[in-house]
């Protein structure tokens, strides 16, 4: 039973308004680990990614403003978390 | 400065802040909503159900001329394993009055039309505007900065959601730990209308609630859900945050293993993909409910913490619409005595007491605790497929008395653990 999720083929379907040189998260240099695997974990966006060597891959772009990075890692390895500006960000059609 | 000063500014137009917007101006109150997202509802999503009662009483007959997408006259609950599933099944066919009613929604078209109701009977509506920061005074809130533009008020209602970043920026939400929190993972998923009502058993406009319980959340507090809209299903998962770290799958791969499940596929096949959503979702219970009010201040919904989840029926929307109402009366008999401080409005404490909003959240206040029992997501569905399967294979051995088969796997989850979770769960509800 057990495919392997593509999570971007889901966003992609989606509809976002992405504010070019403005991300509205951003990690701290060399993050705790442990904690960056919770998020790779819970993130529904799948947005915190561990390559195949290790090294980690984070972008903000498909970002789903569903606040569970804040409240799992706000304090621990988020550098910011604050909404993207106003008309930026998912847009819901149906939600 | 603006030298106009609002009777109220509403951050976030979901459903708390667009019926707060309503009931403020039909009563005469200038009354400002500011949304971040370009619509009301383009950042909000729901795993699809709202309890119409709270909403019934403050415009009748809404379900007639709102986007509603089905009744639901059907409830299921399943408990799930990776390739069992036992099911509770409820067909209701009896007659319900309007408040009794419960309706399959989507965020997008109901929060606008909620909107427009609010807007009709006068409130201003401005999209596309983050508020960035409340303005205060002396410790009294007198307005919002968004944008850069400040907006004076008398006072301020904050609606903005799960995530109440204002709200804590004020000190009056302390952040909540996540194991009191869950996320939640959502496809909507097309197909015909017709395919709906074939698969789920369903006439023209009625529709299916189902909670499963299990394996969805890789055994960790949470589940799936499924709701019939018109023409699709919202289908996901909800997992709590607790032990997400320890857990060998991430969200979307739970979600995906849902689908796939030898129970659900073929409920969706064929089916296309349109959306797909995510949301946090508050699970504390009263346990998370944070100061409600200050001077020239309110905090409502998802904000407040006011969500109920009960394991059979999961409920936000209704007391986000409940609490909006109660914060526009507070609003209004302040400006009645033209006192915006705590003490002013603090009615809104005291209207929420008295609803069923802090009454249910207090009669369930040793739920959250104990829906962290991770027997409830493991132990207990194996325990009722097991117990299914020996009742119904019949493979030519001995047949054992069904007392005799129940105590056998009634003893792999433990007596006394049986009995501990019974007493404690039905003391909890």
């Amino acid at each position: 039973m057990s495919e392997v999720v593509n999570v971007d083929v889901k966003l992609g379907v989606n509809k976002f308004h992405v504010d070019e040189g403005h991300p509205h998260i951003i990690l701290k240099d060399n993050p705790d680990m442990n904690e960056y695997r919770k998020l790779v974990n819970a993130c529904p966006a799948g947005l915190y990614k561990l390559e195949d060597d290790g090294s980690i891959r984070f972008d903000s772009a498909g970002c789903l403003e569903c606040g569970t990075c804040k409240f799992l890692c706000g304090e621990t390895i988020l550098e910011k978390w604050e909404y993207p500006r106003g008309t930026f960000g998912i847009e819901y059609r149906y939600g | 400065m603006s030298e106009e000063s609002f009777d109220a500014i509403i951050v976030g137009a979901g459903l708390a802040g667009c019926v707060a917007a309503y009931v403020l101006a039909k009563e005469g109150a200038d009354v400002l909503v500011i949304e971040r997202g370009n619509y009301a509802g383009s950042k909000n999503m729901t795993g699809g159900r709202l309890y119409a009662h709270s909403l019934e009483k403050i415009i009748p007959g809404f379900a007639k001329e709102a986007p509603i997408e089905r009744k639901v006259t059907k409830e299921k609950v399943t408990f799930l394993t990776d390739d069992t599933g036992v099911t509770l099944d409820y067909h209701n066919g009896r007659d319900q009055t309007a408040v009794e009613e419960s309706y399959t929604l989507l965020r997008g078209d109901f929060d606008q039309w909620l909107m427009g109701k609010a807007e009709e009977v006068g409130a201003q509506f401005i999209t596309g505007i983050r508020v960035e920061e409340i303005l205060t005074q002396d410790g009294k809130v007198i307005g919002v900065k968004a944008d850069g533009d400040e907006l004076t008020a008398k006072s301020v209602i904050l609606a903005e959601g799960v995530n109440p970043v204002l709200g804590e920026q004020l000190g009056m939400v302390k952040r909540v730990k996540s194991d009191a929190m869950a996320v939640g993972a959502k496809e909507l998923i097309e197909l015909p209308q017709k395919v709906i009502q074939d698969r789920f058993n369903l006439n023209d406009d009625e529709g299916c609630a189902w909670l499963f319980a299990g394996s969805p959340a890789n055994g960790l507090m949470g589940g799936g859900f499924i709701y019939t809209n018109k023409s699709s299903v919202s289908l996901g998962i909800v997992c709590g945050l607790h032990d997400i770290g320890s857990s060998d799958k991430t969200v979307p791969q739970m979600l995906e293993d849902f689908k796939n499940h030898a129970m659900i596929k073929p409920l969706i096949e064929g089916g296309k993909l349109i959306e797909y959503s995510g949301h946090v979702v508050p699970e504390a219970g009263i346990h998370m409910v944070p100061k409600l009010v200050d001077d020239g201040v309110l905090i409502t919904g998802d904000a407040a913490g006011f969500c109920l989840n009960i394991g059979y029926t999961v409920r936000g929307m209704d007391l986000a619409i409940a609490s909006g109402e109660a914060a526009a009366k507070a609003v209004l008999a302040a400006r009645e005595k033209n006192d915006f401080s705590a003490q002013g409005l603090s009615s809104y404490q005291t209207l929420l007491e008295d609803s069923f909003i802090m009454k249910d959240l207090k009669l369930y206040k040793e739920l959250p605790k104990f829906m962290e029992n991770p027997r409830i997501f493991n132990e207990y569905p194996k325990m009722v497929a097991d117990i299914m399967q020996s009742m119904f294979t019949v493979d030519g051995t001995p047949s054992q008395p069904i007392r005799k088969t129940l105590m056998k796997h009634c003893k792999e989850v433990g007596y006394m653990n049986l009995i501990k979770d019974g007493i404690k769960g039905v003391t909890s509800i």
